[in-house]
């Protein structure tokens, strides 16, 4: 296999005990963070597809800044000069996205693929007449498309370690303005910050992250170092400073795992191999972030599952028991009387396993005891009779209160209370009970306000 | 220059790819996804790859069925991340594609050791080549890319012309749609299959820029100068032919100017294209610059006019230039 790299070469380049390998691997890495704190604003923003239309645009920027050297005498070879060009075509890429979206009031999103695959058509046909050129040397330009990061000058990766850093402050000195811009740009206006500006600033950072980040990914690649640590980040929190600080430990972490990934695979295209290592990032970010991450969206889900059929459970045995019970039950008159297993599952419109597993998980939770000398009859324990009637008391409070302030029909109103009240907060139920005050059902369980389904009372 | 047979060969290529592309990328414009055009054809790359790494063969059959396999994954992540992730769409689209890119990119040089495909030709195409790869089917010798992409522009009318009206309704109001029985998120991924075949069937023989172009510019342009379907749908091929046969044109003879020989003909339809919007920007009613500016024109004479006739003694300057806009519209001598 050659694509397998020695021991000795994976702890060189882990060790960064090479020259050249530190270089490029620290610039990538700072690469990274940059394009994560930009990432993060253009995210918020909403505009993060502006920076597939601007890396796109970068292409004919080169040729044409590769023609204009060549014209001038040059060899185009001049990195500066190319970057200066790529920038230009970055920012005349922004330029004809605003007019095309506010002149033919098309979409952003149709707006952004016509400027961008007209402008990459273009660089193409630049470069098919470049490469026809006697003067000059091309060699190389074909590198801004898919990086050529293992092959990157150290001169290159000082140039865009120092660049990516100074974005870097530039972002950090100018956080509170770009903030208010994204976390409300109308009122970031009423406070009489230029949001016009602002959002230029935002897009001429991501015109700066680009173009720097072109040799390093390529110029379809550099967008992932610009979405994805942010949109990665958004699964762990939802303040912004700390968003933005997980974007760009994101980022930078893509940056050097990939760079030093591709340092050890020189022969798989660099800028692949870095948004690959960062997609893992977003990969296991969607997985186990801790707001919105998948795992913790389905123990959630889990839990208020679990949750219901509990206070299901709870609402059965007392209903079916109900007419047994004195007028204002308390938890000692509840707990001695017996519940019958098979009405339960009858009334809630339970299978047999389904009953079974309420049963099993109200016992394990220590809510219901099988009844002595009863076979199919349960008893509630003082905890479960106790929840009960609190579980019931929130149901008809809030029936009480569709009734009354909502105008819900009585033979509806069941339906319609058990959708909400397993999310009655303690606040809540105070309300509620504040509503309803002087009635009789202040303190106690008051009656069903409707006939209750299943042979009961 | 000459015009050979192999030019017209090229222009037919072209234009066969291209109306296609313009006719399933109208509906990715309406419904404000055109996006979705660039993110596909992206992320069909590691559906090829896999294709050529599953079966060691450049079989057209296989690569379709990666590449919409790949379409239909693209839609259904986006749709997954932007949903539980809380970001827009956009940039759920972003994370997708790029990564599925990167992916294609890896599969695609280590497949290359097994199967010769040339990465350049993949981006890029070979419109140029294209002509003379032939088949013959029927007794009648074809190019290849002909026979390829006639069959999905054949498949793509015939899945607009069978679902007209439900892709009327959801491009319009999907809510509305829906509310009348139309199964909209079926048809949503079934349109993202089609695309991705649609795309993948041009980028062998036009590359994937052109692509993009293909389908975004002809519906967004037609859609400046129609609101109805069917005349959109009909302007928009219109606009497709002419990218092609005035890409293959310009590319052949603007680089003369310089002294070269030509350029790449797919580089130089997207440029059209590009024309084709610029002019649009200009002459498209309503919107259009010209539009708007006989608009402005003829708000401020209206104005003049009545000032003129409001004010003409008591205000000499203004009146003097009032009456001369009065005269030129005829109700002054």
């Amino acid at each position: 296999m050659t694509y397998l790299p020695t021991w000795d070469q994976v702890l060189r380049v882990l060790t960064l005990s090479d020259f050249n390998t530190r270089v490029v691997v620290v610039g990538v890495a700072i690469l990274g963070m940059a394009a994560g704190i930009v990432g993060a604003f253009t995210l918020l923003r909403k505009r993060a597809l502006v920076s597939d239309a601007v890396s796109h645009a970068t292409l004919p920027g080169i040729a044409a800044a590769w023609l204009v050297m060549v014209a001038l005498g040059g060899d185009g070879k001049w990195f500066p000069g190319l970057l200066i060009g790529a920038a230009a075509g970055g920012l005349a890429a922004i330029a004809a996205v605003l007019v095309v979206r506010t002149v033919l009031r098309l979409h952003e999103d149709t707006a952004l693929g016509i400027v961008l695959s007209v402008s990459f058509g273009a660089g193409i046909a630049l470069l098919g007449v470049i490469q026809q050129m006697r003067r000059g040397s091309a060699a190389g330009l074909d590198s801004f498309i898919y990086g050529k990061t293992a092959s990157m000058l150290v001169s290159d990766a000082m140039l865009i370690g120092i660049v990516s850093l100074v974005l870097v402050v530039a972002a950090v000195l100018m956080f509170k303005e770009l903030n208010m811009l994204c976390f409300d740009a109308e009122y970031a206006a009423s406070q009489g910050l230029a949001v016009g500006l602002l959002d230029a600033v935002m897009l001429a950072l991501v015109v700066a992250v680009t173009v720097i980040g072109l040799q390093a990914v390529g110029l379809i690649l550099i967008v992932a170092l610009l979405i994805t640590p942010a949109a990665a980040a958004r699964f762990w929190t939802q303040d912004l400073r700390v968003m933005t600080l997980l974007s760009a430990l994101i980022g930078a972490l893509g940056g050097f795992v990939g760079a030093a990934l591709s340092a050890l695979t020189p022969r798989l295209p660099a800028g692949a191999v870095i948004v690959t290592v960062t997609a893992a990032g977003f990969v296991i970010s969607a997985l186990f972030g801790t707001r919105r991450g998948l795992l913790r969206l389905l123990i959630e889900r889990r839990r208020s599952d679990r949750r219901i059929r509990r206070e299901h459970l709870l609402r059965a045995a007392f209903e079916q028991v109900e007419g047994r019970l004195g007028a204002t039950p308390s938890r000692v008159e509840l707990e001695a009387v017996a519940v019958d297993r098979e009405a339960l599952a009858h009334r809630r419109g339970w299978t047999r396993t389904e009953l079974a597993a309420a049963l099993r998980a109200g016992r394990r939770e220590g809510l219901l005891q099988p009844a002595p000398l009863q076979p199919h009859s349960l008893r509630l324990t003082p905890a479960g009779a106790a929840q009960a009637l609190q579980i019931v008391r929130n149901h008809r409070l809030w029936e009480l209160y569709l009734i009354r302030h909502a105008d819900v029909a009585t033979s509806r109103v069941d339906r319609d209370a058990d959708r909400i009240e397993h999310v009655l907060e303690p606040d809540l139920v105070a309300e509620l009970e504040a509503q309803l005050d002087g009635q009789a059902e202040r303190a106690a369980v008051a009656a069903s306000p409707h006939e209750l389904a299943g042979g009961a009372p | 220059m000459t015009w050979t047979s192999l030019d017209t060969g090229i222009v037919v290529v072209a234009a066969v790819s291209a109306m296609a592309c313009a006719l399933i990328g109208s509906f990715l414009v309406l419904r404000r996804m055109s996006m979705m055009g660039d993110a596909i054809s992206h992320a069909v790359l590691p559906g090829i790859a896999a294709a050529f790494l599953v079966t060691l063969s450049r079989d057209t059959g296989t690569i379709v069925i990666g590449a919409a396999a790949a379409g239909v994954l693209t839609a259904a992540f986006t749709q997954f991340i932007h949903r539980i992730g809380n970001v827009d769409r956009g940039a759920a689209m972003g994370v997708v594609f790029t990564t599925m890119f990167a992916i294609g990119l890896i599969l695609i040089v280590r497949s290359a050791d097994s199967v010769h495909v040339d990465v350049h030709t993949v981006f890029y195409g070979s419109v140029e080549l294209a002509p003379l790869n032939e088949v013959t089917v029927a007794g009648v010798r074809m190019p290849r890319a002909l026979l390829i992409l006639g069959a999905v522009f054949a498949a793509d009318l015939a899945f607009v012309l069978v679902l007209f009206k439900e892709l009327n309704l959801t491009s319009f109001d999907e809510d509305f749609a829906r509310s009348i029985g139309c199964n909209a998120r079926l048809l949503h991924y079934a349109l993202m299959v089609m695309v991705a075949v649609t795309i993948v069937a041009a980028f062998e023989s036009v590359g994937s820029i052109l692509v993009i172009a293909m389908l975004i510019v002809p519906g967004a342009v037609a859609g400046l100068f129609t609101r109805r379907l069917r005349s959109l749908l009909a302007l928009g091929q219109v606009i497709a032919l002419a990218c092609a046969a005035g890409g293959h044109l310009s590319a052949v003879i603007v680089p003369r100017w310089f002294g070269l020989t030509d350029t790449s003909t797919a580089g130089m339809m997207t440029v059209t294209a590009g024309a084709v919007v610029a002019a649009a920007l200009v002459i498209a009613p309503e919107r259009g610059l010209a539009a708007r500016a006989l608009r402005r024109g003829r708000a401020v004479l209206r104005v003049r006019r009545r000032a003129g006739a409001d004010t003409s003694r008591r205000r000499p300057a203004r009146s003097a230039r009032g009456a001369r806009s009065l005269r030129r519209a005829g109700t002054a001598c």
